[in-house]
């Protein structure tokens, strides 16, 4: 499983050294590739029928999360937005 | 919102060329898209490590702001706990690996295919999706309830390039660095939090 962020650190080690270059094709290859593997991912989930029957569920379950998530992020937002802005009320 | 429309696409045409069988199963074993993740987190990598001055203008930031991405991460994680007890057939952990797609629908939903199977990774897929689809959607209405950072902290990791531009016109022109600072740092996040949640 690590290998994958191991050659991410890779990537990172030979950007830096290429630094100088100019690269102009990696955000097209990473498009392309993420293209692919949705795809890839799409067949996956087609192959299997009892996924495709349960879209609707999955969707569902999906969604709450989103909700879920997007809703606890923006109350962690709003406690800093209000210490930061008590601190300066402070500092003034 | 062009870019998303055309990977979901690429996602649906997967779907139908599956269901026909118009590709057959045994062409794509799991090994075709291990390879093509370890090129894409390459990719990543070298598009990190190519562009210093990205993480040198961050200097210039409030460094209580620097705290942003942390209580993104803390908010997004304690929500899809709280959330895994109301959906019966998702345990806690498979809860938290959607979660920590922040918003990356393409690698969340890649990782977790890889990890856990095509059932999570269409739910990491959907959810990632509609989180930046609920960003760009209520971004006034968040700044307004939860303040300027709100939106930002919602947009997760896409707030470097496809929230980007909602979040300067609801929260302010004031918030670009904290908001790609604040991309950056959850972009990075994701793979690992993936792994983890996945792991355990």
């Amino acid at each position: 499983m690590f290998i994958v962020i191991g050659i991410m650190f890779a990537g990172i080690g030979i950007g830096y050294l290429l630094r100088r270059q100019s690269l102009p094709w990696i955000n097209k290859t990473i498009t392309v590739l993420i293209w692919l593997l949705l795809f890839l991912l799409g067949l996956e989930v087609g192959y299997h029928e009892e996924i495709i029957r349960s879209l609707p569920t999955l969707g569902v379950e999906a969604f709450t999360i989103a909700i879920g998530c997007t809703g606890g992020s923006c109350m962690a937002a709003w406690w800093l937005w209000k210490h930061v802005n008590k601190r300066k009320g402070e500092e003034a | 919102m062009k870019g998303s429309l055309i990977i979901v696409s690429f996602f649906a045409l997967g779907v139908w060329f599956g269901l026909l069988n118009w590709i057959p199963s045994e062409w794509f074993s799991g090994d075709v898209s291990f390879y093509a993740l370890c090129g894409l987190m390459f990719c990543v990598g070298l598009s990190i490590g190519h562009n210093p001055q990205t993480i040198h203008n961050f200097r210039t930031l409030n460094p209580r702001l620097m705290l942003l991405p942390i209580c993104t991460i803390l908010g997004t994680l304690s929500a899809a706990l709280l959330i895994s007890l109301v959906l019966p057939h998702r345990t806690i952990p498979e809860c938290m690996a959607v979660g920590s797609g922040f918003g990356y629908y393409s690698l969340s939903s890649i990782f977790i295919t890889e990890y856990k199977g095509a059932e999570l990774g269409t739910v990491a897929l959907l959810s990632n999706i509609a989180r930046e689809i609920i960003t760009l959607l209520c971004a006034p209405l968040m700044v307004r309830w939860f303040g300027n950072l709100a939106p930002i902290s919602s947009g997760g990791a896409t707030t470097m390039d496809t929230t980007l531009p909602i979040i300067t016109q609801t929260a302010g022109q004031k918030y670009v660095i904290v908001s790609i600072f604040h991309g950056f740092v959850v972009d990075f996040s994701v793979p690992f939090l993936v792994t983890f949640f996945c792991s355990i």
